[in-house]
């Protein structure tokens, strides 16, 4: 069934259909109407949840760490600074392994406040040891929560799922609601392979000393490096394991597809414009507008930040003339995060792409169809080279 | 080290035990082994030397001619294989002494 909401119903209405047992939030623009449908739904009982209201997004995940830790499906949404306040937090379910989901609603980070849109919240989190997908459209908000959720229990990884503030939202779309049966066939009730109980006491992430030692039954127990390597060494097995659930997931509902990278024209393009969430669908209509120029351009939309899908990406473009990269973030005092990122994916390809950086969206600039033309239209050149230093689109010196 | 462990849980799960409060032992990374053959004390069987004994900043090695190391609540810092006049502490990887245990 088609329907027209919101993305922040699309997101709510997928937690509703994961059956979470557990949700903490705090509101914050542009997550609150998200929040605020939880509320409804639990407190109209089409929800079977616990629905918590907190005083901080620090405590929401706080709540949600505790819930995730006696075996609950927990769900938690913010956005900007409500994010950076669970900083310590995030890192704490991460390395607890816990299977927690939460929508963050991209938003620019204080100071000087603001509300709209970029990119800065999610990806300054992106060594918190978090799964980051990013959706472009409504169907990809509801449809990468269910994902999220099965993602996050296969691997005991907690999942963002990432969509862009107002632009994604605040709009209205429409969108397929998938089927409550399909739902339970895609994501099965959560059995978690460890969960607190009152009448079998256990540690959970006590002081680890440095190195391994044994435990009280004389085993040995894993020291803090191990348990760290463990994270990794899951987050980059868990590439596997998002492929496996897109499969999966396209079989039951006949979408999707696409685990890394969403691709349009890009299979005879020279050129590749590649970005994250809702701006490489906005791409699309410039790239449309290349083509009848003349100009051999795509764009991809990548859907996976962390783990880094460096293969998938280094097979994809390696042969290209050239990559072009949008971000609305910035590693400050370096370059585009996700630029230095493609960029030490390719490098290992003899044959590899220039690649350009172009910052753009900060704060909600608005972002032109006029001005992606230009800069796609002056970077889509043979003699283009690699830039070290990103170059900013729309801004006003 | 090539060996693999078998860890009983690759998360920080454990099960309670008596609690550490105090029982520093745990916290060790190097065991000091003593040498008796070595030893002045046990080699010439009479009260001297004692050096492990004066160095030790927890007090857990005995003033005895076989001078006997609390593992209770030795740290591991070394201290007495740094201080003893004839070598013969020796400190040994804890972890290989676990990966000994499991063999």
């Amino acid at each position: 069934m088609y329907i027209i909401e919101s993305g922040n119903v699309a997101a709510a209405l997928g937690v509703k259909l994961a059956e979470a047992a557990v949700i903490a939030a705090y509101p914050i623009t542009p997550q609150t109407p998200l929040t605020e449908k939880l509320s409804e739904l639990v407190d109209a009982g089409e929800m079977d949840a616990q629905y918590i209201p907190v005083e901080s997004e620090h405590s929401a995940l706080a709540v949600c760490i505790a819930a995730s830790s006696t075996g609950s499906r927990t769900f938690t949404a913010t956005s900007a600074n409500g994010l950076l306040y669970m900083n310590e937090q995030l890192h704490w379910a991460a390395g607890a392994r816990l299977p927690i989901v939460m929508c963050v609603v991209n938003r620019g980070i204080g100071a000087p406040w603001t509300v709209w849109n970029d990119h800065q919240d999610s990806i300054s989190q992106r060594d918190a040891g978090w799964i980051q997908l990013y959706a472009c459209d409504h169907q990809q908000i509801i449809d990468s929560v269910l994902k999220a959720f099965r993602l996050a229990e296969t691997v005991s990884v907690p999942v963002m799922v990432c969509y862009d503030g107002y632009i994604l939202s605040h709009t209205y779309m429409p969108f397929e609601l998938p089927e409550a049966d399909q739902v339970k066939k895609f994501l099965p009730a959560f059995t978690p392979e460890y969960f607190l109980d009152p009448a079998c006491p256990k540690n959970l992430n006590t002081v680890t000393l440095p190195d391994i030692r044994p435990d009280v039954r004389g085993n040995a127990a894993p020291g803090y490096m191990e348990i760290r390597h463990n994270l990794h060494t899951d987050m980059r097995k868990s590439l596997d394991v998002i492929t496996d659930i897109e499969k999966d997931f396209k079989e039951i509902f006949g979408r999707g597809g696409y685990p890394f990278i969403e691709p349009y024209r890009v299979n005879d393009a020279d050129y590749v414009a590649l970005c994250m969430g809702s701006l490489s669908y906005h791409l699309r209509d410039v790239i449309d507008m290349l083509r009848d120029e003349g100009i051999a351009v795509g764009v991809a939309g990548l859907r996976v930040y962390r783990p880094f899908p460096d293969k998938a990406i280094a097979d994809a473009f390696a042969h290209k003339k050239g990559l072009i990269v949008f971000e609305k973030a910035l590693s400050y005092g370096n370059q585009g995060a996700l630029f230095a990122d493609v960029k030490a994916a390719l490098y290992a390809k003899a044959d590899r792409p220039f690649v350009r950086n172009y910052i753009l969206g900060l704060g909600g600039r608005e972002i032109q169809t006029s001005q992606l033309a230009d800069v796609l239209r002056s970077s889509c050149r043979p003699s283009s080279t690699t830039t070290d230093t990103p170059e900013w689109i729309g801004l006003k010196l | 080290m090539e060996k693999e462990f078998k860890f009983a849980c690759k998360k920080s799960h454990s099960e309670p035990g008596p609690g550490d409060g105090g029982r520093t032992g745990s916290w060790r990374v190097l065991r000091p082994i003593i040498d008796y053959e070595k030893c002045i004390p046990a080699k010439k069987n009479k009260k001297a030397c004692f050096s492990c004994w004066l160095f030790c900043p927890d007090g857990v090695i005995t003033k005895t001619k076989m001078p006997a190391i609390d593992l209770e609540y030795c740290k591991g810092c070394g201290i007495c294989a740094e201080e003893c006049p004839t070598g013969a502490i020796t400190m040994v990887e804890e972890t290989l002494l676990i990966m000994e245990k499991e063999e």
